[in-house]
C-alpha cells in the first residue's frame, strides 16, 4: 500500500518496536526450555538446588521481558500515532489540491470519514500491527524451531500445523476484508444522514418529516447492521478453528511421543515441553485472532483513504505555470468559453466570447440557470472550460500557478460561508497581516461595520460554524469585507447582494464600485444595480445574447427589456 | 470523572443490553461449556502423559478421545459465543445510533444551530464504534476470563493444593496492577475522544467550505490549523495509546512470576512425591492458561475505559433539553388564518433582546409583507412562526388559539415555507419536489414543477426527474434550488404561506412567470412575505416596516409611501441606482 509510505521519520520506531516485540517473544521462548530442564535434571535427578535455580532464571527472563516489551509499546504507539498524524495531514492537503469537480465528485461525506473514522482505524491497526503482527509468526515459528531442537522427529507435526493455521487464517482475511470496506461504506452513509438532516432541519421540520427520516435512518443502519453481522459472522470461526487445529496436534504429539517414548528415543520431559510449546502457539493465535479483526478492517480503511489519494487532482499547475500576468489592459478574455458540468448534461455555458478590459465594472444578468455563476466561476478557476479559453490579464487561466491567479481576484460567492472563530479571524482569509483600519474600512464599505461593532467584543466577537449565529444579510455582509480586506485588482460578486435590502445594496455598490482601477464583475438580478454599470453583459440560457449599457441595451435587447420590465412595472406611474 | 458519574454511564451502557438478554444468556451458557471443556484438556493431556510414562494402554487411548472429544466442544461453543457477542454488540450500536437519531429530531433548534454539526457526527460514528468494540470485547474475553481463571484454579487444586495456594497469592499483585493502569488511562481516552471531536468539527468545516479555502487561496492557512489540531490529537492519542499498552506487558510479568511461582513448587512437589511429571505437565499449561485471561482482561479494560469514555459523550447528548414534551396536546386544526402575535419578546442570546413586546394581529387571507433592514429581526419572526424558537414572553395565536398549546407539528402544517437558505435532500428531483406530499402523483410532482417553469431545466438533466441530486450538486444554480423548493409547496397547497427571501435568487423574469402561480396560491391564504424587491411587495394588504426588533411603521404602499416614513426613503432608493 503506497500509503505506508507515511511511516518515513517513525521508521526507527517502527523498526525498533518489532524488534523490541522479538526479543520478548526469544525470552519468552526459553522459558519452556528452562522448565524442561527443571524436570529432567531438577526433578529427575532430584535436586532441589537446581529447581531453585532455574526458577530464578524464569524470573530473569520475565523481567528482562517487561522491560522490552514496555519499550516496544512506546515505540508502536509512537509509530502509529505519528504515521496517522502525517497521514491525515497529507490527506487533508490533498483534498484541498483537488478542484471543485473532484470534490463534488466525491462528496463532502465521504472526505470527511476518510479523514477521521478511517484514518482512526489505521492508526490502531499500525499500532497492533508493530506490536503483534511481526511478533505471533514469530513466536509460532520460533516454537517450530525449538520443537526441532527439542526432537527433530516429532517437529513434522509442527510443519503441518503452521502451513494449515495460514491458510485458516489467510483465508479468513480473504473473507472479511471486503466486507469490512462494505462495512466503512455502509458507516459513510450513516453519516451523511447525520450530516444531512443536521443541516436541513428547518425545512425537515417544516414538514414534519422527523418520522420519516428517523424511519430511513433505520433502514440505513438496518444494512449497517446487516454487514457487520455477516463480517462478524466470519471472524467468528477464526479462534475455534485453531483451537481444534492446535489441539489436534497435541494429541498428535502425545500419540506419536508414546510410541518413540516406548522405543526409549525421547524422555517424558521433552514430551511436556513440545506440549507447552505447541500452547505457546495457541495462546498467540488466540492475541492474533482479535488482533486481526482490527488489522483487516484497518486495511480495508487503508484502501479507502488510497482511493482518495489515488485521484489526481484534475488541475494542476503546469510546470512553467506563471505567477504573474502581462501588462495588458485585458484583464479578462473568454473567448468561445464552454462548460458542461456532468457527462451527458446539457451544457450550461456556450460559446462564450467576453473581453473586460482593466478598471472595468462590468454587470452580469440573465434569468435563473443562465450560466451567470458558471461564467464568472471560470475566472478564478473553481472550473476548467470544456472547449474554449479563458485569459486573465493576457495568460490562459490554465497557465498561471493557482495561488497566483486567485491572489489576484476577490471572489463573494453567491452562498455567503463563515467560518468558526471570531470576526477578526474571517476577515483575515482576505488578507493575513490585514490591520485594524483596513478591517474597519472594508466593514464600513460593505455597511456591516455598525452591527459589527454593537457585537460584544466588536472585531473579536465570535462566529460559530457557517455563521449560524449572524442573519442572512449579515453573513453576506461580512463576505463582502472579507473579500474587501483583499483588495485583490479583479472583484468578482456574485449575486451578493441578493440577502441585503435596496438601501444597503446601493451603498455597498457604490463603496466597492468607487475604485476607480479595481476591475469588478457583479451578477446580480436587479436592473437598478446595472445602471451605474460600465458595460452589462445579459446570459441567457448560458450564451451571451446582449452586451453594452444599460440605455443601449433597453432599446436593443429585448430580454435585457424584458427583465427591466419585470422589475419597473407601474413603477414610473408610482 | 466521579465515581458516580462512571457507574451511572456504566448502568446505562447496561439498559441498552438488556433487550438483548437472551444473547447474553446463550453467550453465558456456551461461555460456561466451552471454558469448562477446555479446561479438561489439560488434564486429560496430563493423564495421557502419566499413562505413557507407566506404559498403559487402556488409560492412555482413552485420554486421546475424551481429548478429541473436549477440543471439538470447545470450538463449537467458542464459535456460539462469538456469534452471540458479535450481534449483541451490533445491535446494541444500533439502538444507540437510532436513538442519538431520533434524539435529533427533537433537540431544539437552538441547540442543531448553536453546536457544530462535526461533533454531533463524531458521536454517531466514532463514539457509538468505540462503544461496541468496547462491548465486543467486554463480552467476549471478559465473561470466559473470569470464567477461566476461575476454573483454573479449580482444575489446578485437583491437580495440587500447595501450588494452587502460590497461584492464589499471587494474583491480587496482577489484579491491582490492571486496574491502576485502567485507572490513569480513562482521562487520556476522554481527552482523546474531546480531541476526536474537535478534530471532525474542523475537517467538517473546511471540506464543505473548501470552494472558499481556494476561493481565498487559504490552503495553506488552513493547512497550518489543521495541522495544529492534528498534532494535538496526536500527542494526546499517543499517551492514550501508550499508557492503555502498558497493562499488557506489566500483566504478562506478573504472570511470569506465577508461572515461576509453579514451576518452583511443582518442581519441589515432585522431588518430595507430592505429585507426578505428569500432573507438572497440565498444571504447567493451566498457569499459562492462567495468565492468559488476565492479558485479556486488561486489554478489555483498556476498551472498556476508551468506552466508557465515548459512551458518556454519547449520554450527555442523549441527556441534552429537548423540546417540550407535547403527549396529549391537540392538533391545531386546519386554520382560518387569522395570526396574532401577543406582546412578544425574544432573544437568542439572553444578554440581548432582538424582539420586545412586539403586537400585530393579521385577518385570514392577508397578504403581510415584512421589509427592514438586515438583521431586524424578519428572520427571527419566522422562527417564531414555525416554532422553530419559542418566544420567552407573550404569545402567538393562530385563530385566536394560542400556538404554543398545540403540537408542533399541527402548528408547522399549518404554513408552507420557503426560505433564502435552500436546502436539497440527497435523492432524485421526484422525491425533492414530493417531500412535501409524499403521496402526490406523479402528475401532480410535473405540474408543480410546470408551475414553476423548472420543468424545462429537470427535462434537461441525464436523467430527468429520476437525476440523483444533493445538497452539494454542482451545476444547479442557487435560483433553481429555490424553484424547486417552490415547487414543493406549490405541490402541497398549505393554508397558510410564508416565503423568507423565497425568490431572491430567481431572476425576476421567471418571478413574473410564476407569479401568476404565486398569486393563485396565495388567494385567500394568509401569506407572510420576506423580501427586499419592494415590486414583490407592492401588492401586500399589510406591509410591516421592521428595525431593531420592533415594527415601526405599519400599512398599505400607498398609505406608507404618502406618510413619507422610512418606507417611502427605502422605496425610492431602489431607484437611486
Amino acid at each position: 500500500m503506497r500509503i505506508l509510505s507515511f511511516i518515513k521519520g517513525y521508521r526507527r520506531d517502527a523498526v525498533l518496536a518489532p524488534l523490541f516485540k522479538l526479543s520478548e517473544a526469544v525470552l519468552e521462548l526459553l522459558v519452556p526450555i528452562a522448565v524442561a530442564s527443571l524436570i529432567d535434571r531438577g526433578i529427575a535427578g532430584n535436586d532441589p538446588g537446581y529447581i531453585v535455580r532455574m526458577a530464578l532464571v524464569m524470573v530473569a527472563l520475565g523481567l528482562s521481558g517487561l522491560i522490552v516489551s514496555v519499550t516496544a509499546q512506546y515505540f508502536a504507539a509512537r509509530a502509529a500515532t505519528g504515521f496517522s498524524e502525517k497521514m491525515r495531514s497529507a490527506l487533508f492537503r490533498h483534498i484541498s489540491s483537488l478542484s471543485e469537480s473532484d470534490r463534488d465528485a466525491l462528496g463532502t461525506n465521504t472526505m470527511i470519514t476518510r479523514l477521521t473514522n478511517d484514518s482512526n482505524l489505521v492508526q490502531n491497526g499500525i499500532n497492533m500491527f508493530l506490536r503483534l503482527f511481526l511478533r505471533s509468526p514469530f513466536v509460532v515459528i520460533g516454537a517450530a524451531l525449538m520443537a526441532f531442537a527439542v526432537d527433530p522427529h516429532l517437529s513434522w507435526i509442527f510443519v503441518i500445523v503452521i502451513p494449515v493455521l495460514s491458510v485458516i487464517v489467510a483465508a479468513i482475511m480473504g473473507f472479511t476484508i471486503p466486507l469490512y470496506r462494505k462495512v466503512q461504506a455502509a458507516l459513510d452513509k450513516v453519516l451523511s444522514r447525520t450530516r444531512e438532516n443536521l443541516q436541513g432541519v428547518r425545512v425537515l421540520r417544516a414538514f414534519g418529516k422527523e418520522e420519516e427520516e428517523v424511519a430511513s435512518f433505520a433502514a440505513d443502519l438496518a444494512s449497517l447492521n446487516d454487514m457487520q453481522i455477516r463480517s462478524g459472522r466470519v471472524s467468528a470461526l477464526l479462534n475455534p478453528l485453531t483451537y481444534v487445529v492446535i489441539n489436534l496436534a497435541i494429541i498428535a504429539i502425545i500419540y506419536a511421543g508414546r510410541v518413540r517414548y516406548e522405543s526409549s528415543l525421547i524422555e517424558i520431559g521433552a514430551i511436556v515441553a513440545l506440549v507447552n510449546y505447541m500452547n505457546q502457539i495457541l495462546v498467540e493465535l488466540v492475541k492474533f485472532a482479535n488482533l486481526l479483526v482490527t488489522i483487516s478492517r484497518a486495511i480495508a480503511s487503508g484502501r479507502r483513504i488510497e482511493a482518495v489519494f489515488s485521484i489526481s487532482p484534475s488541475m494542476e499547475d503546469a510546470d512553467d505555470a506563471v505567477e504573474a500576468g502581462l501588462d495588458t489592459d485585458e484583464a479578462i478574455v473568454f473567448s468561445g468559453a464552454s462548460l458542461t458540468y456532468r457527462d451527458g448534461g446539457e451544457p450550461s455555458l456556450e460559446d462564450v466570447t467576453l473581453t473586460v478590459h482593466k478598471g472595468e465594472k462590468i454587470g452580469i444578468i440573465g434569468g435563473t440557470g443562465s450560466g451567470k455563476t458558471s461564467l464568472v466561476s471560470l475566472i478564478p478557476r473553481f472550473y476548467d472550460v470544456s472547449s474554449g479559453s479563458v485569459s486573465f490579464f493576457g495568460v490562459d487561466v490554465r497557465k498561471w500557478k493557482r495561488g497566483s491567479l486567485r491572489s489576484m481576484i476577490a471572489y463573494v460567492p453567491q452562498k455567503s460561508r463563515l467560518f468558526s472563530g471570531t470576526v477578526r479571524d474571517n476577515l483575515m482569509w482576505g488578507r493575513r497581516n490585514a490591520g485594524e483600519d483596513e478591517m474597519r474600512k472594508a466593514l464600513e464599505d460593505a455597511d456591516a461595520l455598525s452591527f459589527v461593532m454593537e457585537r460584544k467584543g466588536a472585531l473579536d466577537s465570535p462566529v460559530l460554524a457557517g455563521g449560524k449565529n449572524l442573519s442572512g444579510g449579515q453573513r453576506q455582509r461580512l463576505a463582502i469585507a472579507r473579500a474587501l480586506v483583499k483588495d485583490a485588482p479583479v472583484l468578482i460578486l456574485d449575486d451578493s447582494f441578493s440577502a441585503l435590502d435596496y438601501r444597503t445594496e446601493a451603498k455597498v455598490r457604490h463603496a466597492v464600485l468607487s475604485d476607480k482601477d479595481r476591475t469588478v464583475i457583479l451578477v446580480s438580478q436587479r436592473t437598478g444595480a446595472m445602471m451605474s454599470m460600465d458595460r452589462v453583459v445579459v446570459m441567457d440560457k448560458g450564451r451571451v445574447v446582449g452586451i453594452g449599457r444599460h440605455d443601449d441595451l433597453l432599446s436593443s435587447c429585448a430580454i435585457y427589456r424584458e427583465i427591466y420590465q419585470s422589475q419597473y412595472k407601474g413603477a414610473e406611474a408610482r | 470523572m466521579k465515581a458516580s458519574e462512571y457507574t451511572g454511564t456504566l448502568r446505562r451502557m447496561l439498559s441498552y443490553i438488556r433487550p438483548y438478554r437472551s444473547y447474553l444468556a446463550l453467550s453465558i451458557a456456551a461461555a460456561l461449556i466451552s471454558v469448562a471443556s477446555m479446561l479438561v484438556f489439560p488434564l486429560l493431556a496430563g493423564r495421557a502423559v502419566d499413562a505413557i510414562s507407566q506404559w498403559e494402554a487402556g488409560p492412555f487411548f482413552r485420554a486421546v478421545i475424551a481429548m478429541a472429544l473436549s477440543a471439538g466442544l470447545t470450538a463449537l461453543f467458542q464459535f456460539l459465543q462469538n456469534l452471540s457477542n458479535n450481534r449483541m454488540a451490533y445491535l446494541i450500536s444500533r439502538d444507540m445510533r437510532r436513538d442519538l437519531f431520533s434524539k435529533l429530531q427533537r433537540l431544539p433548534l437552538s441547540y442543531i444551530d448553536s453546536h457544530p454539526h462535526g461533533d454531533v457526527s463524531s458521536r454517531m460514528i466514532n463514539d457509538v464504534d468505540q462503544v461496541s468494540d468496547g462491548l465486543l470485547m467486554g463480552f467476549t474475553q471478559l465473561f470466559s476470563g473470569v470464567l477461566t481463571i476461575l476454573g483454573t484454579l479449580i482444575c489446578m487444586l485437583t491437580v495440587s493444593w500447595i501450588v494452587t495456594l502460590v497461584v492464589v497469592v499471587v494474583t491480587p499483585v496482577s489484579l491491582f496492577t490492571a486496574s491502576f493502569i485502567a485507572r490513569r488511562t480513562y482521562s487520556f481516552f476522554y481527552s482523546q475522544s474531546e480531541a476526536k471531536g474537535r478534530q471532525t468539527s474542523f475537517i467538517d468545516e473546511m471540506v464543505s467550505g473548501a470552494s472558499v479555502v481556494a476561493a481565498y487561496s487559504m490552503e495553506g492557512e488552513t493547512q497550518r490549523r489543521f495541522d495544529e489540531i492534528n498534532h494535538h490529537f496526536s500527542r494526546v492519542s499517543l499517551l492514550a495509546v501508550f499508557y492503555s499498552s502498558l497493562t499488557n506487558p506489566v500483566t504478562r510479568f506478573v504472570n511470569s512470576l506465577v508461572y515461576m511461582g509453579v514451576a518452583l513448587s511443582g518442581g519441589l512437589s515432585c522431588v518430595y512425591g507430592l505429585m507426578s511429571v505428569g500432573g507438572l505437565s497440565s498444571i504447567l499449561t493451566y498457569a499459562s492458561q492462567y495468565a492468559k485471561p488476565f492479558n485479556e482482561i486488561s486489554g478489555v479494560m483498556t476498551e472498556f475505559q476508551n468506552a466508557i469514555a465515548s459512551a458518556s459523550r454519547i449520554f450527555t447528548l442523549l441527556d441534552e433539553r429537548e423540546e417540550r414534551r407535547e403527549e396529549g396536546m391537540p392538533e391545531l386544526a386546519r386554520p382560518e388564518g387569522s395570526v396574532s402575535f401577543d406582546s412578544v419578546s425574544f432573544s437568542y442570546d439572553k444578554s440581548r433582546t432582538l424582539i420586545s413586546g412586539l403586537s400585530l394581529s393579521v385577518r385570514p387571507g392577508m397578504r403581510v409583507a415584512i421589509v427592514g433592514p438586515t438583521g431586524c429581526g424578519k428572520t427571527t419572526l419566522i422562527n417564531l412562526l414555525m416554532r422553530f424558537y419559542e418566544p420567552d414572553e407573550g404569545s402567538i395565536r393562530i385563530d385566536g388559539r394560542d400556538i404554543s398549546g398545540y403540537t408542533r407539528r399541527s402548528v408547522r402544517r399549518c404554513y408552507g415555507m420557503v426560505l433564502q437558505d435552500t436546502w436539497i435532500k440527497r435523492g432524485s428531483v421526484r422525491e425533492n419536489i414530493a417531500l412535501s406530499r409524499t403521496d402526490a402523483s406523479d402528475d401532480e410532482i410535473r405540474r408543480a414543477a410546470r408551475l414553476c417553469h423548472i420543468d424545462n431545466f429537470i427535462a434537461a438533466l441525464p436523467s430527468g426527474y429520476d437525476e440523483e441530486i444533493s445538497d452539494e450538486s454542482d451545476g444547479i444554480s442557487e435560483g433553481q434550488r429555490q424553484l424547486i423548493s417552490i415547487a414543493r409547496i406549490m405541490l402541497s397547497e398549505p393554508d397558510m404561506l410564508i416565503l423568507d427571501e423565497a425568490t431572491s435568487s430567481i431572476d425576476t423574469r421567471t418571478e413574473l412567470l410564476i407569479q401568476d402561480a404565486f398569486a393563485r396560491l396565495m388567494e385567500g391564504r394568509t401569506s407572510f412575505i420576506v423580501a427586499h424587491r419592494l415590486s414583490t411587495i407592492r401588492n401586500a394588504d399589510l406591509i410591516l416596516v421592521m428595525k431593531d426588533g420592533t415594527v415601526i411603521e405599519s400599512g398599505t404602499h400607498e398609505s406608507l409611501m404618502a406618510s413619507g416614513g422610512f418606507y417611502a426613503e427605502l422605496y425610492r432608493s431602489q431607484f437611486a441606482g
